[in-house]
C-alpha cells in the first residue's frame, strides 16, 4: 500500500509542478517578460550572443538553425574528447592516465548525445577535472541543445519561425537548466553528497581492512545529471551510490527531476499553441502509459524470484539498496527509462524478466515523457501519424492544428520512427550473429536482451544498460557510436525540416471536416497508435529476451 | 568564408558555455559546501579520536561474530587497491545467483542465522550499502549478545538508536546503519 502512496505522490510533485514550470519555460521560449530575471539577466545574455557573434535573427530556413547547432555540437564533443585522451594532470589526485581512444570517443559522443552510457568505471577513469571539464560541460549543453530543439519544433507547429538556436542553447542554461540545478545541487549537499576537490579518503575499516572512498564535486554533478536527463553517474553505481543519492528524501527528488522538465515542455506547448487543453491532455497520455508499466515492474520486483524460493522470500532485492527497496527500485527504472536520463537506482541487469522488459519497452517508445525537448518532438510525431492514420480511416482531410498534413509531414514523421528500430535492430543482429563480439554475462534469454538493451539504449539517447555486459571493447564503443549518433542527430534534422515546413503552409480555417485533436477519444487513439506502433516494431525481439526468459522461470 | 565566421561563432559559443557550466556553476557549490556544510561536504567521515573510521553513508565488510554482518557486496566495500563501486549484475535466472545464494546462505547458517532476513543474502545495487533491516539485525541479536558484555535487552535498544524509519512515515524502508551500530558496540563493550 505504502508502495503505491510514494508513486501517487511522485505523480502528484511531477504533475503539479508542470503548469508552474510550464508556464516559466513559455516565458523563456516565446520571450514574455520575466521581471524577476530581466533586469540582470538580459544584459549578460545579450552581451554573451553579441561577443559569439550573433546577428541575432530567428532562422529562416531549417538549415539556418541546424547549421550552428551541428557546428557547436561538434566543437562540445572534441572539448570533452581531448580532455577525456589526454587527462591533463590537474584535480587528478590518483595520477590517471589519458582514457582509451574508443573509449574516449565513445564517452565524448555518448555525453554530446544526452546518452551516457558509460563503457568505464569513473571512479578508476576519470580525475575530477574531466568528470566537469568534459562531462559536467556536456550535461548542459547536451539538455540546452535538446531543449532548443524541442522548442524550434513546437514553434514549427504553431506555424511561427523556428527561432534562433544561439539564443535558445543559451537561455536554456541561463534560464532554466543553471537556476534549476543550483538549487537541486544545494539540496543534495545538504542531504550528504560530498562537494571537495580534496580527494579521495583512505581509512582502516572496524575490521581492518583498507577502505578508499572516493570523492569528489558530486552534488554539482549530480544535480544536472538528474534535471538534465543526462544519467551518467560520478560513480560506477550510479544512483544506487549513497553519495549520489543519499536517501530516500533525494531520491525523490531525483525522481521528480527527471520529470520535471519533459513534463513541464508538454505543459508549455499548450501555451505556445494557445490550447492548453491540448497540453494537459497529451501529459494524461503520457501520464497513462507511465502508470500502467510502473505498475508492471513494480508488481514483477514485489513478486520476487521463484528460483530462490528454497533460500528466501519476499520482493526481489538482488542489485538493489535497502532504503530503497524493490518497489521504490522498480519505480526509478521505470522513469529513468522513461525519461531519457539513464541513471538508475538499482541494477537493471538484476531486474525480475518484467522488470526489465519495462525499461526495454520504454526505450523503444521513447515517449513517456521522453527526453530532454526531444520528448515532446516525438509525441507530436505520433500525433501527426494518428491524424493521417485516423484522417484514411474515416475519409477526412488530416489537419492538425489549423494546417494540412500531407506527404511532407507523413514521410518525415515515418522517417524519425523508423530511424530508431535501424539503429537498434540492425546492430544488435550482428553482434548476436557474432559470439565473439558479444560479451554477454547472464547466459540464455536474458543475454539477448543484454545485447538488444545496449543498442535500445544507445539509439534512445538514454544511457541505462544491463551492465553485467562487457562492453569496454573496441567493438562495443563503436558500434554503439553509431547508434548514439544516429539516433540523436538524424530525427533532429527530420524533426526541424518537418517543422520549418509545416510552418509555411498557409493555415485553414477549422470546417466541419476537421477531426479535432484536442478530445480526450482523439488522445486514447493516439495511445493506442503509439502502443501499436511501439509493440509490432519491437515484439520479435521482446519475446525473445524478457518475455521467454519470463516463462522460463517456474510458476 | 562563411563555415570560417560560423565555425568562429561556434568556439566563442563553446569557450563562453565552458565557463558558465563548469566554473561559475561549481564554484559556488563549492564554496557553500565547504564553508557551511564540510561535513556534508567532505564525506560525512566519522571520527574515533581524531583519526577516520568510515563515512556514515558508506558500508564497511563486516564477517566476524563479534559484529553485525552486513550485506554480501560485489566490490568488497571498495577494500581494493582503487575506488569501487559496483552490483553483482547477475541476472534472475543466471545458475552463478543460485550458486551464490547458497553459499551465503551456508555461510550465515554457520553464524546461526538459520532463516536469515532476504537483504542478507542480496547484493546490493551499489556494494556499498551502508544499511541492513531491522529484522536482518534483530536477528543477529543473540549472536552478538553472547560474544560481548550486553544483554539482548541492550542491543534491541541499540539497534533501534540505530534505525531510521521511512522518511516522513512514507518514503523508503526502515533500515539499520551498520557501521554506526558497531561502532558503538566497540565503545559499550571494547
Amino acid at each position: 500500500m505504502i508502495d503505491w502512496i510514494q508513486v501517487a505522490l511522485l505523480l502528484a510533485l511531477v504533475l503539479g509542478s508542470a503548469p508552474l514550470l510550464g508556464r516559466h519555460l513559455w516565458q523563456v521560449y516565446d520571450n514574455r517578460s520575466q521581471p524577476l530575471l530581466d533586469g540582470w539577466l538580459t544584459p549578460v545574455e545579450t552581451s554573451l550572443l553579441r561577443w559569439v557573434g550573433d546577428p541575432g535573427r530567428p532562422a529562416e530556413q531549417a538549415w539556418d538553425y541546424l547549421r550552428p547547432l551541428l557546428l557547436s555540437n561538434i566543437l562540445f564533443g572534441a572539448v570533452a574528447f581531448l580532455l577525456l585522451l589526454l587527462q591533463p594532470a590537474w584535480l587528478n589526485p590518483l595520477g590517471l592516465p589519458g582514457v582509451r581512444w574508443d573509449t574516449a570517443l565513445h564517452t565524448a559522443i555518448s555525453f554530446l548525445t544526452n546518452t551516457d552510457q558509460q563503457h568505464y568505471t569513473p571512479e578508476q577513469t576519470l580525475s575530477d577535472f574531466t568528470q566537469l571539464g568534459a562531462l559536467q560541460f556536456l550535461f548542459f549543453t547536451s539538455a540546452a541543445t535538446g531543449l532548443a530543439v524541442g522548442f524550434a519544433f513546437i514553434r514549427g507547429l504553431c506555424g511561427r519561425p523556428l527561432g534562433n538556436f544561439h539564443w535558445d542553447l543559451v537561455r536554456s542554461i541561463t534560464r532554466v537548466l543553471l537556476p534549476l540545478s543550483l538549487v537541486f545541487g544545494l539540496i543534495l549537499l545538504i542531504n550528504g553528497s560530498p562537494m571537495t576537490l580534496g580527494g579521495p579518503v583512505t581509512l582502516r575499516t572496524l575490521e581492518g581492512a583498507t577502505q578508499i572512498l572516493g570523492r569528489g564535486p558530486v552534488a554539482a554533478f549530480e544535480a544536472i545529471k538528474q534535471l538534465g536527463e543526462n544519467g551518467g553517474g560520478f560513480y560506477g553505481a550510479n544512483s544506487a551510490h549513497p553519495f549520489e543519492n543519499p536517501n530516500p528524501f533525494t531520491n525523490l527528488l531525483a525522481m521528480v527531476a527527471m520529470f520535471a522538465i519533459p513534463a513541464a515542455t508538454i505543459d508549455a506547448f499548450g501555451r505556445f499553441l494557445g490550447n492548453r487543453r491540448q497540453g494537459t491532455l497529451l501529459l494524461l497520455l503520457v501520464t497513462g502509459l507511465f502508470l500502467g508499466l510502473a505498475v508492471v515492474a513494480i508488481k514483477a520486483e514485489q513478486a520476487g524470484n521463484p528460483l530462490l524460493a528454497p533460500w528466501l522470500s519476499g520482493p526481489n532485492l538482488e542489485g538493489k539498496e535497502v532504503r530503497f527497496g524493490a518497489a521504490l527500485s522498480a519505480l526509478f527504472a521505470t522513469i529513468t527509462t522513461g525519461s531519457m536520463t539513464g541513471a538508475v537506482n538499482a541494477a537493471m541487469d538484476s531486474l525480475m524478466p518484467l522488470g526489465g522488459l519495462v525499461p526495454l519497452f520504454n526505450l523503444f517508445l521513447q515517449v513517456v515523457f521522453g527526453g530532454q525537448g526531444t520528448g515532446v518532438a516525438y509525441l507530436l510525431v505520433f500525433l501527426i501519424l494518428t491524424v493521417f492514420l485516423t484522417g484514411l480511416m474515416v475519409g477526412r482531410t488530416p489537419e492538425l492544428f489549423g494546417r494540412k498534413v500531407e506527404k511532407a509531414e507523413v514521410v518525415y514523421s515515418s522517417l524519425i520512427l523508423l530511424i530508431h528500430p535501424v539503429f537498434v535492430l540492425v546492430p544488435a543482429a550482428i553482434t548476436i550473429g557474432f559470439p565473439a563480439l558479444q560479451g554477454i554475462s547472464n547466459p540464455g534469454f536474458h543475454g539477448v536482451s543484454q545485447v538488444v538493451y545496449e543498442y535500445a539504449s544507445a539509439a534512445a539517447n538514454n544511457g541505462s544498460g544491463f551492465e553485467g555486459l562487457g562492453d569496454g571493447t573496441v567493438w562495443w564503443n563503436l558500434s554503439a557510436i553509431v547508434s548514439l549518433l544516429g539516433g540523436r542527430y538524424l530525427p533532429i534534422i527530420a524533426l526541424l525540416f518537418l517543422a520549418a515546413g509545416f510552418s509555411r503552409k498557409q493555415p485553414v480555417p477549422p470546417s466541419q471536416g476537421t477531426l479535432a485533436t484536442d478530445t480526450g477519444l482523439f488522445t486514447v487513439v493516439t495511445a493506442v497508435v503509439i502502443l501499436i506502433l511501439g509493440a509490432l516494431t519491437f515484439f520479435p525481439v521482446l519475446a525473445l529476451g524478457p518475455i521467454a526468459e519470463a516463462f522460463s522461470l517456474p510458476r | 568564408m562563411t563555415l570560417f565566421r560560423d565555425a568562429l561563432r561556434a568556439l566563442r559559443l563553446t569557450a563562453a558555455l565552458w565557463l558558465i557550466t563548469v566554473v561559475l556553476y561549481t564554484l559556488p557549490l563549492l564554496g557553500i559546501g565547504q564553508g557551511l556544510f564540510p561535513a556534508q561536504a567532505n564525506g560525512s567521515l566519522l571520527r574515533v579520536d581524531g583519526r577516520v573510521v568510515g563515512s556514515a553513508l558508506i558500508g564497511q565488510p563486516f564477517a566476524t561474530a563479534r559484529y553485525f554482518l552486513s550485506r554480501p557486496s560485489a566490490v568488497d566495500y571498495s577494500t581494493g587497491k582503487q575506488p569501487s563501486s559496483a552490483p553483482s549484475n547477475l541476472g534472475p535466472t543466471n545458475p552463478d545467483l543460485v550458486k551464490r545464494i547458497t553459499a551465503a546462505s551456508k555461510v550465515l547458517q554457520g553464524a546461526g542465522l538459520k532463516d536469515p532476513s532476504p537483504d542478507l543474502l542480496y547484493g546490493s545495487g551499489s556494494g556499498l550499502d551502508p544499511h541492513i533491516s531491522p529484522l536482518a539485525a534483530e536477528q543477529q541479536i543473540e549472536r552478538i549478545s553472547a560474544q560481548r558484555q550486553l544483554t539482548p535487552q541492550q542491543l534491541r535498544q541499540m539497534v533501534r538508536r540505530h534505525t531510521e524509519g521511512r522518511t516522513l512515515g512514507i518514503l523508503g524502508e526502515a533500515r539499520v546503519n551498520v557501521l554506526e551500530l558497531n561502532l558503538e558496540l566497540d565503545r559499550r563493550s571494547p
